[in-house]
């Protein structure tokens, strides 16, 4: 299960490359309504929406950068800047709140300095919150990548940060 | 429901049976079947309802009779495959329940429900189409196509008093008469799955677990209404839906039961999915239109309703995946018989989620016209822990919260509505001594205040008003005056919002107000929150008596509040202390306690 240990690098395609967006401008041409999933195309390809590539898809697709840019930040999904290698995603649903959301919240501020939207000066880690992922029973629940952490307490969340920590040299 | 003569091993296969780690529970069960030890083949399934016992794994023998496993770990799966086929032995502390005996273990979670939308869930692979037709699957929408007429559909939908599911309760059957008889020949249908409300999952596991069933419920309902296109707008956080409504739609074109000519009629119908990309305001049925149309997700106001101008312009009619879900066995059945169950006013059943601090949280369909108190208790087991039962808040960030003198309220849209919460999409979120109502009614707020678009004033200020308020007295600044002033914003913002977004904000405001007064007057006049849970009013102390002076408290302290002798009792400065909690989570003799 999950992901393997692949860096950012690996995964991304580097902001300066105009390749993937224009294989995927290529594959909405003549779709209407088609900015939202060209957008999580370009998401998925780049990782984030730099300006750059915003600029270039405005360009390429027949739209006005503020037309693109205001799709970009009205969704939560999008973000403007890019993240770590891991993705902690702390979820804020009801069920988790009261089964002390926030107490996770703490601890990951606690070992790693960092909190909503923020990413750890090595890049090793961004961690966001996120509202409901609907696996309520597991609550409080944590996901990294693409592993589901539940039933977390504080005390687990340091365990299961040091599987994907490797040697990145954070405070113990 | 078994291949071959051998036991069907049926593993639930949804989100919440991933999540607690049926992927490894798999490839055990896999690799001890490939010994070829025991006579049994393994298959998949969506939610069965009991997601406190993931993983689970459902034994089904040739004959129809069954026992279900939980709590699953890959260790365990060797013995317990030893032990069933071997010894013949029942593994009695993991079992959840059996067919041949109801009364035994958790059996009444099942048998206190009646499901309808559920009934495929848990029992068929939702990525086997052979599976679903197995059941009569597809059945219902042939014989709408092939034998009746589209106003004979509406009619037997109007019969069976189905009402929308996504929360709202309008007549489904009336909704499809409107956009039947709408002007234009380019109509649309819209599948909301935008399940937004924090603890909501209902419409997801209906999704993972019988996507075909919503996509039957959408063909009858396109072609009723007169659309040949519909769309299912689904959260992009459902990955596992996504996939399998992908796979659904793809066996439905290899099948021709989706595109050209379907089931051998003169009728065509296509479907695409489009995912959403976060934004609470897209379940409200304009402001999808302009999601789906690439824009931003803003509502506008109504008139022009969807039914006469709404995707591109054109008649749109716009249902939720439970509604959908429930059409199928309507057709099939019949309006009448589908009316049979439930109240007068609120027909059929109902789907809730269970969580919180309920014993069993999980996925429950139950008829309409069950009280509050049998849901929680008779199906959900009651509180967590054995706790008193405190509130159960329900329709999560539009709803409210319930005490327990309401809990012999009804499960029908009129009575919960008078009580000033709301059905709701599905979401009960069981709440105990341990839930601050004024901290719960904050977090609500917060939600709506962040998710609010922005489009019109009442909504956008109000909200960041109320929740001002709110954080305040739960910082323990709150002033008597509070109190009034939160209601009189709140019945402004009702009366002026453009949308039900911040139309029902409030709501758990108001019904925290009136039926948990006394919270709100502990926080603001006497500077407690009985709870403990707002940090600025407890103060954390270490119980001399208890404390082993084992220092995990002192190490885990991010202010070093903390102090004392190895071995000697530690002692909390209140000076220096955050109240963050995290020691009172770390000692392992549970001696830090809040007040």
């Amino acid at each position: 299960m999950g992901e393997k240990a692949s860096t950012v690098k690996e995964r991304y395609a580097d902001a300066e490359d105009l390749g993937p967006l224009e294989e995927i401008l290529e594959e909405y041409v003549g779709e209407k309504g088609s900015l939202i999933p060209l957008l999580q195309d370009v998401q998925d390809a780049y990782g984030y929406l730099d300006e750059g590539i915003m600029r270039a898809l405005a360009r390429g697709a027949g739209y006005q950068l503020s037309q693109v840019y205001g799709v970009a930040t009205f969704y939560t999904q999008f973000r403007l800047e890019p993240i770590g290698e891991h993705l902690i995603k702390v979820c804020h649903g009801t069920a988790c709140h009261v089964a002390g959301a926030d107490l996770i919240d703490e601890e990951i501020a606690n070992i790693l300095k960092i909190r909503d939207g923020e990413t750890t000066t090595d890049r090793k880690f961004t961690m966001e919150t996120v509202m409901c992922v609907g696996a309520c029973s597991l609550s409080p629940i944590m996901i990294v990548d693409s592993d589901t952490h539940g039933k977390l307490k504080p005390t687990s969340v340091r365990k299961v940060l040091k599987k994907y920590r490797g040697d990145s040299g954070e405070k113990e | 429901m078994s291949g071959n003569g051998k036991t069907k091993l049926v593993l639930g296969y949804g989100t919440c049976g991933i999540a607690a780690g049926a992927t490894a529970v798999k490839e055990a069960l896999e690799e001890e079947l490939a010994t070829g030890k025991y006579p049994a083949v393994l298959d998949i399934a969506g939610c069965m309802g009991f997601c406190y016992r993931e993983p689970i794994v459902e034994f089904v023998e040739t004959d129809g009779s069954s026992i279900v496993y939980g709590d699953l770990t890959p260790k365990k799966v060797p013995e317990l495959l030893e032990a069933y086929f071997i010894e013949k032995k029942i593994v009695e502390d993991m079992v959840v329940c059996r067919s041949d005996d109801p009364s035994f273990g958790e059996g009444d979670f099942t048998e206190n429900q009646h499901r309808i939308v559920l009934r495929h869930c848990g029992n068929i692979n939702p990525e086997s189409m052979d599976e679903y037709i197995s059941t009569g699957g597809y059945e219902a929408a042939r014989k709408a196509l092939s034998y009746m007429t589209p106003e004979e559909v509406i009619d037997e939908v109007g019969k069976s008093g189905l009402r929308g599911r996504g929360g709202a309760g309008f007549p489904t059957g009336t909704k499809w008469g409107f956009a039947r008889k709408a002007k234009g020949e380019e109509k649309y249908l819209i599948c909301n799955a935008d399940e937004g409300d924090p603890g909501a999952f209902m419409d997801r596991s209906v999704l993972e677990g019988d996507p075909h069933a919503v996509i039957e419920g959408m063909i009858i309902a396109g072609y009723a209404i007169g659309a040949k296109n519909g769309y299912i707008y689904c959260r992009a956080e459902y990955p596992l839906a996504l996939d399998r409504l992908e796979k659904a739609i793809e066996d439905c074109h290899g099948k021709g039961f989706l595109g050209k000519s379907i089931f051998g009629t003169e009728w065509d119908f296509e479907i695409k999915i489009k995912k959403g990309a976060g934004a609470f305001v897209c379940g409200e049925e304009t402001a999808m239109i302009a999601s789906i149309e690439g824009k931003r997700g803003m509502p506008r106001p109504r008139p022009p309703f969807p039914a006469n101008e709404g995707l591109w312009g054109k008649p749109t009619n716009i249902n939720n995946v439970e509604t959908l879900a429930n059409i199928p066995w309507i057709v099939e059945n019949g309006g009448e018989k589908y009316a049979e169950v439930g109240t007068e006013k609120s027909k059929g059943t109902k789907v809730f989620c269970l969580a919180g601090k309920v014993s069993r949280c999980g996925l429950a369909e139950v008829p309409m016209g069950y009280t509050l108190r049998q849901v929680i208790f008779d199906v959900g087991g009651g509180v967590l822990e054995g706790r008193d039962f405190k509130a159960v808040q329900m329709g999560g960030p539009s709803g409210g919260c319930l005490p327990d003198e309401l809990l012999d309220t009804i499960v029908d849209y009129e009575a919960i509505t008078a009580t000033g919460a709301i059905m709701g999409s599905g979401g009960m979120i069981v709440a105990d001594s341990t839930t601050c109502m004024v901290d719960l009614a904050r977090y609500f707020l917060a939600f709506t205040q962040a998710e609010s678009c922005g489009k019109c004033v009442p909504c956008r200020l109000g909200t960041k008003r109320m929740l001002e308020i709110l954080t305040r007295i739960c910082e323990g600044k709150g002033k008597p005056e509070d109190m009034e002033n939160l209601e009189t914003l709140a019945a402004d913002i009702k009366d002026s919002s453009l949308c039900a977004l911040g139309g029902t904000a409030p709501n758990p405001v108001l019904t925290t107000l009136k039926y948990f007064r006394n919270e709100y007057e502990d926080h603001i006049l006497r500077g407690k929150c009985t709870a403990g849970v707002c940090p600025a009013l407890i103060t954390l102390y270490i119980d001399a008596d208890t404390c082993t002076g084992c220092g995990a408290c002192a190490k885990v302290c991010p202010v070093e509040a903390i102090s004392g002798e190895k071995k000697e009792p530690h002692e909390i400065d209140p000076e220096l202390c955050i109240r963050c909690k995290l020691c009172l989570s770390r000692c392992p003799e549970e001696a830090i306690y809040a007040e």
